[in-house]
């Protein structure tokens, strides 16, 4: 993969050289009723070797801004903005390169992948499928022994290739997933929420899988998920959404144990530590619904639910800015804590 | 509706019998498809009073949902008791109307649970035609509803009459619901998973809900979720189920930050929050419960026989059942030999 970068990034090949470089990217789809910006406007930065969290509630754009990383938004959307693959543009990109970019460049890991499994197809045959579409060359003996490897890999057994998918269960069927999105050996990995719908324990069974392969492989990874406390737990760095945006940037864990932007903090409040007395019968919320991307107010997106909005949050929608290593789109960042609404 | 008196946190517990809902010895069994039988519920005590929130914690496959489904009667118990105020409950038709006008069952997915042809009306008027609430109350259907509405925090209450459940957020599907069961004003409100399908800034004001609806009107709530962290934000009590059987049972402050049964403190360890325990990731799922393990349910998985630190109670662990936990709402218990062998010793 390090053919066609450019000499630059070559010549970095420390941790910090980006991986996946997303700027100022754009996404809207037609609607019957007009337009409906799903991203307005996301920066985002993956090195090799590490773990990128992508937090929100849905409708916040996360889901739309990892399908456009690998080019697979739907042919309603505009796009506009960039996606720098290993410094090349893949919403640029002719079929041909785009398609050797997926799989064996990136690969995805979908939200409710519990369902995209085909039913009537041993999971070794599914396993194998990427494997024949990207390296036609390879013998067949080497795809079965490829296909072991990677059950092993995501800790099943290989005899587990002879299985249909209604035979495992659904922590199973993810590790299966993630075996899939590892088929081509990619350098980056997007997975969209790849623990929902898993009781605890498998999830961090699954989530210890993720974590070896991006640790162990030097793959990077961009996982989107509405639980901020597995981000954090698993995370380098968050990036958090609201409406469209990034809200919020920095750590992992000061993004999730301090957070700049008082949607941050709900969003952070909204797991409570188990044990913390804070949290005893004190549910933390917030009034109101995630906003409507077709209705948005003019002002901070935030500004209708905040605790802390000004008048002036009403008017202007804040951009990012920088505090030390972090970044948040909030006003009323570093003013003392004003009284509540 | 006739809201009772508020009654605080603990005092809606020394009321005797009066709103109690117990099982003692509870099993379900269902038919599988190769012949055998599935004990997905395999013997639970468990109380339930006005006034208190328990929750009912384990993963898929522990029986939490059949447990909370037997309770209002969906599901017909193979064996044990259900018991109301005091006496078994019949399972008739007019025994089980009678109980639902007082123990309401709230389903999770609020999206899948509303008709939705349906108004938000008609969902919550339901339940008091059914139970034919309206005449004896001197009011008229509208203002139930309403009232129903706005205990449930949609207000105002007429704005949402005539509209239907794809027009409403998630968060409002789920007080739509928890309305249609507060319409009837019962005493004791079931609610599985009652936030897992929602939105992280959504969940603590339904959360909130429930604690208000215990505070002002003194319902008793049963949570069933997988969620630790929310029974550590609403719940009085905690009962952890694995494989049909609660293993560990007591107060939450005391289950959560002592926990006592090695399941239990696995899956304390791995909830991400949680940072001061080393994670214990168990191998494997909840076996198939048409497979119980002998001896204790949770042996082959568990990481206390596996370390060696269970030797001396290992064969009891392999081959030794483990008696049902009572139900009784007082005190911290657990079922397990490892912990039993320790309290002989120190007493």
């Amino acid at each position: 993969m390090t053919t066609e970068t450019t000499p630059e990034a070559t010549g970095t090949a420390a941790p910090d050289a980006a991986l996946l470089a997303i700027r100022d990217l754009h996404v809207t789809y037609a609607t019957g009723e007009g337009g409906l910006p799903a991203v307005r406007g996301v920066d985002l930065t993956v090195a090799r070797g590490q773990i990128v969290g992508v937090a929100g509630e849905s409708g916040c754009g996360k889901s739309t801004l990892a399908s456009t990383v690998l080019r697979l938004q739907p042919p309603s959307a505009t796009v506009s903005g960039q996606v720098l693959f290993d410094g090349r543009d893949v919403l640029a990109m002719r079929w041909g390169e785009l398609r050797a970019v997926r799989w064996a460049g990136a690969s995805i890991v979908f939200q409710g992948a519990l369902h995209s499994l085909n039913p009537v197809h041993r999971i070794g045959a599914q396993l194998a499928e990427p494997m024949h579409i990207h390296q036609p060359g390879l013998d067949e003996a080497r795809v079965t022994e490829r296909v072991a490897e990677l059950l092993d890999q995501v800790g099943m057994a290989p005899e587990r290739a002879k299985s249909y998918p209604h035979q495992l269960s659904g922590g199973q069927k993810q590790r299966v997933m993630i075996a899939m999105a590892l088929a081509c050996d990619p350098e980056l990995v997007v997975a969209d929420e790849p623990t929902t719908a898993l009781d605890v324990m498998v999830q961090a069974q699954v989530l210890n899988v993720l974590s070896e392969l991006v640790r162990g492989r030097g793959v990077g990874m961009m996982m989107i998920s509405h639980d901020l406390s597995v981000l954090a737990d698993l995370c380098d760095r968050i990036t958090v959404m609201y409406a469209g945006r990034v809200i919020e940037e920095g750590p992992a864990d000061q993004v999730f144990a301090a957070p700049l932007h008082p949607y941050s903090g709900a969003l952070s409040a909204a797991f409570p530590r188990v044990g913390d007395p804070a949290a005893r019968f004190a549910p933390a919320g917030l009034p109101g619904d995630p906003p409507d991307p077709r209705n948005l107010t003019e002002g901070c997106s935030f500004a209708p639910r905040c605790p802390r909005a000004a008048p002036v949050c009403l008017h202007d929608e804040p951009g990012l800015v920088a505090y030390d290593d972090r970044a948040a789109a909030c006003v009323r960042i570093g003013e003392p804590d004003l009284e509540a609404r | 509706m006739t809201p009772e008196p508020s009654t605080g946190p603990s005092n809606g517990a020394s009321k005797g019998h009066s709103a109690e809902l117990s099982t003692s010895g509870l099993r379900v069994q269902f038919a599988t498809r190769g012949g055998r039988v599935a004990r997905a519920l395999d013997g639970a005590d468990l109380v339930l009073r006005a006034g208190e929130v328990v929750a009912l914690v384990g993963e898929s496959g522990s029986g939490k949902t059949t447990l909370a489904r037997s309770l209002v009667g969906l599901t017909a118990p193979a064996a044990g008791e259900i018991r109301w105020e005091g006496k078994a409950l019949e399972r008739s038709g007019r025994g089980l109307k009678r109980l639902r006008r007082q123990v309401q069952l709230v389903l999770q997915d609020p999206s899948g649970a509303l008709n939705p042809r349906h108004t938000v009306y008609e969902s919550v008027a339901e339940g008091l035609r059914i139970h034919k609430l309206v005449s004896g109350s001197g009011r008229t259907e509208a203002e139930l509803v309403a009232q129903a509405l706005s205990s449930a925090g949609l207000r105002p209450p007429e704005a949402l009459f005539l509209r239907y459940p794809h027009e409403l957020s998630g968060g409002q599907r789920q007080r739509v619901l928890i309305a249609g069961a507060l319409a009837v004003s019962p005493k004791l409100l079931i609610a599985d998973e009652p936030v897992s399908s929602l939105d992280a800034s959504i969940r603590g004001e339904i959360l909130a809900l429930l604690l208000k609806l215990r505070e002002e009107l003194g319902l008793g709530v049963l949570v069933v979720t997988h969620d630790l962290g929310l029974a550590w934000n609403i719940a009085d009590r905690i009962a952890v189920m694995y494989l049909g059987r609660i293993v560990e049972t007591g107060p939450t402050e005391e289950v959560l930050t002592s926990p006592q049964h090695p399941y239990t403190q696995a899956l304390l360890s791995v909830i991400p929050e949680v940072e001061r325990l080393e994670p214990v990731v168990l191998t494997g799922e909840i076996p198939d419960p048409t497979r119980i393990p002998p001896g204790c349910r949770f042996h082959p998985r568990c990481p206390a026989l596996a370390s060696g630190e269970a030797s001396g109670v290992a064969d009891a662990c392999r081959g030794t059942a483990l008696p049902i936990l009572s139900g009784d709402p007082g005190g911290h218990r657990c079922s397990c030999h490892l912990v039993s062998s320790r309290e002989v010793v120190s007493s």
